[in-house]
């Protein structure tokens, strides 16, 4: 083969390779945009102030809305903050800053597994420990499910985050005679705080879409509910319930519901963005 | 290959008491010696300039006066360094104490991520030197004034630290370190970084600061070490191999190493 055809031969391949990769990240964009078409088409014309204001209308019978799931979603996932953004943030600065102990190694390990637990399992599980012992379905034990799911996310993020904060700014703290204590809470995670806030909204962002963890555990309710202690609707929920209904009406409303779902997480992603763009303040 | 030991210049008579003094300090990273019975003495009020190539050890030895190596796992020591007479290594030493009795400005200047107020503040906060909002103001103010970025930065005092310069940075980071009122300041090549200009201005602040506080430079510029050192110790391969006054070492090394080095043949 002479070189000019070997040359030809090696810049085909490129130009191969370089389209096939392209396709590729093509067909990752598909799925997204598709969903976006289906829940715009279907679901739009079923979002109205009654969707926003409304509770669900008896079955078979048209109209209503979603306004408990919506608070039900918002109180499942601030609840699931409120206890497991402390613990985890907590572990992760653990991870990152003493973390090169067998415990930490543990810890690490733990977090990934449990990252990689299906979100069925940890419903299962929070069912048996919480669900059980209470003896009924409730927007605690739906929030115990969500921090669990968040937990592994947040940790993992956070350790990331705090690892990237530069040795020199550490050690700025440490020559003024900080405790290590106080340099890590008032140098190393102002760093960081931009990142970890971002890990925060992406894994509330994910849970805030999580159905299989809240089947048996906020189970769902047709009224008006904000007790810790009683079954609480979610978004999620009741997607799954009217998706699997017979009526024509519920079905729009799932359409809409998916549509609000899907807002609330790109709302979520993109304040996440912005606060990458600004890493101080 | 014998080496002469490593010679004190002869005292004199305006000698002054040592603020730092090291006494055969050894030091090791794991197996790795870095420092071989370094015996130094750093007057007070006065600036001490410790010179050599890259691995001597200078950083080593001014990281060891606050014990900022501690950090460091597998690290090991002999022998002591005392600050005013007092064993910095002595086993309750409260480490954390230690540090605010001896500041240190690093090569790559460090802000925190925080307000040009807050980083000055926020370690006499932190330490409870000042009570009240005002004193915290006027120890603010004072401070930067001694670091000479007043008049640069009183006008955006509560904005954010990043947005200064390099040179600003740097004197940011000094003006946070006079404001815990340290004994000793030490300096790991406070202007490697910087433009000539903002080098000068760290260079005048140096001499200025000498007034009040006891100084220890690392240096990789011998100008620079000629320019605002009293005092200058030269580094090799772990050892102290001749220190003096600053023009002495420079005008008539006794070692011939140190003349080696100085006037640029190896390092």
């Amino acid at each position: 083969m002479t070189t000019i055809a070997l040359h030809r031969r090696r810049i085909l391949f490129s130009r191969l390779m370089l389209t096939l990769t392209g396709i590729a990240a093509f067909v990752v964009v598909v799925p997204l945009l598709l969903i976006f078409y289906y829940l715009v088409t279907a679901g739009a014309q079923a979002l109205n102030l009654d969707f926003f204001t409304q509770l669900p209308a008896p079955a078979g019978e048209a109209g209503g809305g979603m306004a408990n799931a919506l608070l039900g979603t918002f109180l499942l996932v601030f609840y699931a903050g409120l206890m497991g953004i402390p613990i985890a943030v907590g572990a992760g600065v653990y991870l990152a800053e003493a973390g090169n102990t067998k415990l930490g190694t543990f810890v690490r390990f733990i977090a990934d597994v449990m990252n990689g637990t299906p979100s069925i399992v940890t419903g299962i599980f929070v069912w048996a420990w919480v669900v059980l012992m209470m003896g009924r379905f409730s927007l605690l034990a739906g929030s115990v499910a969500l921090a669990v799911m968040l937990l592994p996310m947040v940790t993992r993020t956070t350790e990331e985050m705090v690892r990237l904060v530069p040795r020199e700014l550490k050690e700025g703290g440490m020559a003024l005679g900080f405790t290590r204590w106080r340099t890590t809470l008032g140098v190393v995670l102002p760093a960081a705080r931009s990142g970890i806030l971002t890990g925060i909204l992406v894994a509330l962002a994910r849970i805030a879409g999580e159905t299989a963890p809240l089947l048996f555990t906020a189970f769902g309710n047709p009224f008006w509910e904000w007790r810790l202690n009683e079954p609480i609707s979610a978004l999620p929920l009741l997607i799954y319930q009217y998706a699997i209904s017979p009526y024509d009406d519920w079905h729009r409303q799932a359409w809409a519901a998916a549509l609000v779902l899907i807002g609330l997480v790109l709302a979520i992603s993109l304040v996440a963005r912005f606060l990458i763009r600004n890493p101080y303040r | 290959m014998t080496r002469p030991s490593p010679r004190k210049p002869p005292p004199e008579a305006h000698e002054i008491r040592p603020a730092v003094e090291a006494k055969d300090f050894s030091f090791w990273y794991g197996k790795n010696q870095a420092l071989k019975r370094v015996s130094l003495q750093m007057p007070d009020r006065q600036v001490t300039a410790l010179i050599g190539p890259s691995g001597c050890g200078k950083s080593t030895f001014l990281r060891s006066i606050n014990r900022m190596n501690d950090l460091i796992p597998g690290i090991q020591h002999e022998g002591d360094i005392t600050l005013d007479g007092d064993s910095v290594y002595r086993a309750d030493q409260d480490v954390v104490a230690l540090r605010k009795r001896v500041g240190m400005v690093f090569q790559k200047s460090n802000p925190f991520p925080k307000s040009i107020y807050e980083n000055v503040a926020y370690g006499a906060r932190v330490n409870r030197i000042t009570s009240s909002r005002s004193e915290l103001d006027e120890l603010v103010e004072r401070s930067l004034r001694q670091a000479a970025l007043w008049d640069e930065v009183r006008d955006r005092l509560h904005s954010s630290a990043l947005g200064l310069s390099g040179g600003q940075q740097q004197r940011l980071c000094i003006a946070r370190a006079l404001a815990v009122s340290p004994r000793v300041l030490l300096m790991d090549e406070p202007a490697s970084a910087l433009d000539p200009i903002a080098t000068q201005k760290i260079e005048e602040l140096v001499y200025e600061l000498k007034e009040d506080y006891t100084i220890v430079i690392v240096t990789h510029n011998m100008q620079q070490a000629a320019r605002v050192s009293d005092r200058t110790a030269f580094f090799f391969m772990g050892e102290l191999i001749e220190v003096g006054r600053t023009e002495e070492i420079f005008t008539n090394p006794k070692v011939e190493q140190t003349e080696a080095y100085i006037t640029g043949r190896f390092g």
